[in-house]
């Protein structure tokens, strides 16, 4: 039995979900948007976290496969994320989120 | 996956155009390839291993029954995906729509140095959108779901100078990424407890352990509920959608609000109305029912208050949104039919909009209803194939939008939801109220200046086909859904053979 499994699961699940609440409220209430980007980045850790975790226990290596997913997929979206972010810092001179509100009905 | 390929060699070839020099030719060849990938996927029906039981018959205890590498053609990527009859359907609504997008938004390709690029960019969301109808693992619904979202990413803000596209690409951005970390976290819980991504070891689990399922479990199902929702934009997830939709590119916006709502849907589908979820609809159907009742109604209302027509479709489409959850939570045998049919009155109507709405904005440079004053003098075609289109978006016999109406509403009453089907009629007549504000604004306004509108052969062309559509499927609605029920189990032919041509 490894280290990893010695853990209960109900404490990845835990972490996990805190973690990934952690990201959410970041998401939700931080106004920078670097700061929002690496919430987002918080929130796939999480799950990868916990992947990985119920990979172990279910001795099936199928998951850690999928993080591997994860983490080609958070990359792209991070580098997309931070092309949209530089062209709006060359318009605004800013990365506060609170300007990007002239969109209203 | 031929077409999955053929649409993956399209995008890299206009990645290539600029390079060997064939730009002006692309149009043309991305035409075609599109044309060729439209008649690959009906192939998949006239080769199919007769093994295969058409998707909307194979019912199993009154549930729909995904295509299994079993009964399916064209399974591939380890069997991650299966190209079985609803694929089929939905890929081809995909496919046509996207044809119909690109003879609607060449303008958008012409007056930019970097075109090659966003052809390439909806090739690959095509992609996406394809994988969508065909996973049967959570691996590839969440690959799927990100190829179509992050060129849309992109292509949301593709007029890089101006602040309204800016703004529409991050909020795009950040909300998209935000709903792929539910949709992640649902899936891991839903792997957690019954390990495994393969959507029918998943339906087995919960038909098999009724009792010993874990209750993160389903927390799991309702993670990946919101994460859909949110690409769906379903209320109460949809806040992002007027925004979006209004700064982005109008193409863009109507790319979003037709293809990529379809992809949604039947994402959702394939969870939902298939052996997946469906073991346990004790759980999520009054969840979703919540849900497609305030969705019609937010949708609805929220759109009455409109003055600025982008942003109006917007709302509009979330009233759309609704009635295809309304499909989902109807959980009957005639549910998936129903969605069929109105996705494709939905994205036939949207996109003849869009194509007036693009050409008003081009010459008077307002997207204000005001704009569309006088229309029904200055240009008598357009204000009257718009009024057909109004009328299905609204679903005003004899057009499609009728139908499509009628059957969601039948499979929600069959389905036994009479208050939500309630909901649906008397949204739907809010719907009437601001769809016909446009038709008012057009035959009963005095136009604000007397400048004629005018509109190409090619836009011309393309609004009278969809008319043409729109009241084919409006007065022979079985056109679509009997082919839902074409029986090909009595053909014999050896599965062995099969896997090898599709394989």
């Amino acid at each position: 039995m490894s280290a990893i499994q010695i853990i209960p699961l109900n404490w990845y699940v835990t972490l996990s979900a805190i973690l990934f609440a952690l990201g959410v409220l970041g998401v939700l209430y931080r106004r920078n948007a670097i700061i929002i980007l690496m919430c987002i980045e918080l929130m796939l850790n999480a799950v990868t976290l916990l992947l990985v975790a119920f990979s172990a226990h279910h001795s099936d290596p199928t998951a850690q496969v999928f993080v591997f997913f994860i983490m080609a997929v958070a990359a792209a979206e991070v580098a997309v994320g931070l092309a949209i972010l530089m062209m709006i810092y060359r318009n605004t001179k800013s990365i506060d989120i609170d300007i990007l509100n002239k969109l209203k009905g | 996956m031929k077409v999955i390929l053929l649409l993956s060699v399209l995008g890299l070839l206009a990645l290539f155009a600029e390079l060997f020099r064939f730009k002006k030719i692309l149009y043309p060849i991305i035409l075609i390839g599109l044309a060729g990938a439209i008649a690959v996927a009906i192939s998949y029906w006239f080769f199919d291993d007769g093994v295969m039981t058409p998707y909307f018959t194979g019912m199993v205890d009154g549930k729909h029954q995904i295509p299994t590498a079993a009964n399916a053609v064209g399974h591939s990527f380890n069997q991650m995906l299966a190209f079985g009859p609803s694929s089929v359907l939905f890929s081809v609504i995909i496919l046509s729509t996207a044809f119909l997008w690109f003879i609607m938004s060449k303008g958008f390709f012409n007056n930019d140095s970097t075109n090659t690029d966003h052809y390439a960019l909806i090739m690959f969301a095509l992609v996406g959108a394809i994988i969508l109808t065909c996973y049967t693992n959570m691996t590839m619904l969440f690959l799927g779901i990100e190829i179509l979202s992050i060129p849309l990413y992109v292509l949301a803000g593709s007029k890089k100078s101006d602040p309204l596209s800016n703004e529409s690409a991050f909020k795009y951005f950040i909300l998209g990424s935000f709903a792929s970390g539910f949709l992640l976290f649902g899936i891991t819980l839903i792997y957690g407890a019954s390990g495994s991504f393969d959507l029918k070891t998943i339906g087995t689990f919960i038909n098999t352990s009724q009792e010993t399922i874990p209750s993160f479990f389903y927390a799991g199902i309702l993670l990946i509920l919101v994460g859909l929702l949110f690409k769906l934009a379903a209320a109460p997830f949809h806040f992002w959608a007027p925004d979006v939709y209004q700064g982005a590119p109008t193409p863009i916006t109507a790319f979003m609000s037709t293809v990529v709502k379809t992809a949604a849907i039947v994402a959702i589908i394939r969870l939902f109305l298939s052996t997946t979820f469906s073991g346990a609809d004790a759980f999520w159907v009054p969840v979703l029912g919540v849900i497609t009742g305030l969705t019609l109604v937010v949708g609805n209302v929220t759109a009455a208050a409109q003055n600025n027509v982008k942003r109006m479709l917007a709302f509009s489409s979330i009233s759309h949104a609704g009635f295809l959850l309304l499909g989902v939570t109807a959980l009957c045998g005639f549910s998936a039919k129903a969605i069929v049919f109105y996705t494709a009155a939905y994205s036939i109507g949207s996109i003849a909009t869009f194509t007036v709405l693009i050409n008003i904005m081009h010459q008077t440079g307002s997207d204000a209803i005001e704009s569309f004053n006088g229309l029904g003098k200055k240009n008598p075609l357009m204000a009257f194939m718009l009024t057909i289109a109004l009328f299905s978006l609204a679903g005003i016999p004899p057009t499609a939008g009728f139908f499509a109406k009628y059957y969601i509403l039948t499979a929600a009453m069959t389905g036994g939801h009479n208050w939500l089907a309630i909901i649906g009629i008397l949204s739907s007549l809010v719907g009437i109220y601001y769809y016909f504000k446009i038709i008012i604004a057009m035959y009963f306004k005095k136009p604000t200046d007397e400048s004629l509108i005018t509109i190409n052969k090619q836009h011309q062309l393309l609004l009278i086909v969809t008319g043409v559509i729109i009241f084919l499927l409006g007065l022979l609605p079985d056109l679509i859904l009997s082919i839902g029920d074409i029986d090909k189990a009595s053909i014999e032919v050896s599965t062995t053979n099969i896997l090898f041509l599709y394989a």
